[in-house]
């Protein structure tokens, strides 16, 4: 395959980026999409050009690290994450756009790489239970309902990737947080602590500057994990009892 | 040793982003009750010039003699006037801080449009309520060059019927029908979503249904009257 890349460049955090256009070819339609960006980053280096920077760490789309809007979708064209996205998705020829996720709360560190600390503060605002250490309790000690234990962990599927906040017209990071409220709200473990935890969450994203849910869905389209919509509902209904004190 | 689980005031809680969505779901769903009634309102139209006229001077005297002439008309007025204020402000705030979560826009864009439709229909909306006001309530003045007067003005029915033989007003009316059908598809789902009432597959699924439902009844519901006058089935 022989594809056109239309790819955002920009040296660091204070730069101004633009997006350049770079060619490949005798691409293979089994690479995936982040193989063909090293197949360009070793042309670049053999050339003695700055290889192009990009985020990605297990490639097997479990770990949340990497993420491209590619040709304006989170992700691609597949339900997937990009390093599981693979060129038999794409047409010979194609021209495909390559930007970084862009959202305030996300700035660029260089090139397609951004920070996604503000999701690690999210968490740390309220997304954990507190136990006291020791030895592992019985696993049976604690009943959780069926239903409930598959609905934590459908919820628990988030890998806090960013294709949410990307997605989102309004750079929401709602999905994501609906995701980790409903993973603690459906459990026993998670009640002590669940009124607090929204609030200081909600907080902690709103500090953040991401923006508001307009209920439109485009965050679940793009989730690789398919994660529904219903969770920020149950996020909404704990902000709701959290408000009534 | 024990954990400390922090508490955090009410208050907090009532500034987030998803404290002003409750605020535009509730005021929202204040707007969806208020429509039906208006629109069954409106189909009285089709029984006739009394039928209308004494629904309309009902709505006056509705809650006599423990309320005063029109309070209960006036009750209505202030809690859609506050509404209206929280539902806009809410809108205006959310609308801003969106724009600001995202500063640097995409060069390829393949997103759905529903945001977009969602607020240039919210005001859309607005103007025309503007208008709608005035022509009805207000200044209660007749866009038909053919009928003037005080006996067109002060006669509900007539004016109606007057207002909506001019196609260029009808129009009007329709674009915005469409626009609030549009408007509450998404709205009255998106209400449901808000206030958590979606939280299982089961009810996200309802809550989209019913707000396909409330749409096309309102547009119907509210096109019956103005296209029958047009088209000379209502005189």
């Amino acid at each position: 395959m022989n594809l056109t890349l239309k790819i955002w460049r920009q040296a660091g955090p204070r730069h101004t980026g633009e997006l350049m256009t770079y060619k490949v070819s005798d691409i293979s339609p089994d690479m995936s999409f982040l193989e063909m960006l090293d197949v360009l980053n070793e042309q670049l280096n053999a050339k003695g050009e700055e290889p192009i920077a990009f985020d990605s760490d297990c490639r097997e789309g479990i770990c949340g690290m990497c993420g491209l809007m590619i040709s304006g979708e989170a992700h691609g064209p597949e339900k997937t994450t990009t390093c599981q996205l693979h060129m038999r998705s794409f047409r010979d020829g194609e021209v495909i756009t390559i930007e970084p996720w862009r959202a305030n709360a996300f700035p660029v560190i260089k090139d397609l790489v951004v920070d996604r600390g503000a999701f690690d503060r999210i968490i740390q605002a309220g997304g954990y239970v507190s136990v006291n250490t020791g030895a592992a309790p019985d696993a049976h000690a604690t009943p959780v309902p069926k239903p409930a234990a598959d609905r934590a962990f459908m919820a628990a599927e988030c890998i806090g990737c960013g294709a949410c906040v990307a997605a989102c017209p309004n750079a929401s990071a709602m999905l994501f947080m609906g995701a980790k409220v409903t993973h603690l709200s459906e459990l026993p473990q998670g009640q002590p602590e669940r009124m607090a935890r929204v609030v200081s969450m909600v907080d902690q994203h709103d500090e953040e500057g991401f923006g508001g849910c307009t209920n439109v869905g485009a965050c679940s389209q793009a989730c690789p994990k398919g994660i529904p919509q219903d969770v920020i509902s149950t996020l909404n209904k704990d902000l709701r009892a959290a408000l009534r004190g | 040793m024990a954990t400390k689980t922090s508490s955090r005031p009410a208050a907090t809680a009532r500034r987030t982003t998803i404290g002003l969505k409750i605020l535009m779901a509730g005021t929202g769903l204040v707007f969806i009750g208020y429509v039906l009634l208006h629109m069954y309102g409106n189909l009285k139209a089709l029984g006739g010039e009394e039928s209308f006229n004494t629904y309309a001077e009902h709505l006056r005297t509705l809650g006599e003699p423990m309320l005063p002439y029109a309070g209960l008309l006036w009750v209505i007025r202030v809690v859609l006037i506050l509404s209206l204020v929280g539902h806009a402000y809410a809108a205006f705030t959310l609308w801003s801080r969106a724009g600001n979560a995202r500063r640097t826009k995409y060069a390829a864009v393949k997103t759905a449009m529903r945001t977009a439709w969602m607020r240039w229909g919210g005001v859309f909306l607005l103007l025309f309520l503007v208008w709608h006001l005035l022509q009805f309530t207000i200044l209660k003045f007749s866009v038909n060059g053919d009928k003037q007067g005080a006996s067109i003005q002060n006669n509900p029915y007539e004016l109606v019927v007057a207002s909506f033989q001019v196609p260029w007003n009808t129009l009007i009316y329709v674009l915005a029908m469409v626009a609030l059908a549009f408007h509450l598809s998404h709205g009255t789902f998106s209400a449901q979503q808000t206030l958590g009432w979606t939280a299982t597959p089961h009810a996200y699924r309802r809550a989209k249904t019913i707000g396909h439902v409330v749409a096309a009844v309102i547009v119907v519901g509210f096109l019956i009257p103005p296209l029958s006058i047009l088209f000379g089935l209502i005189k």
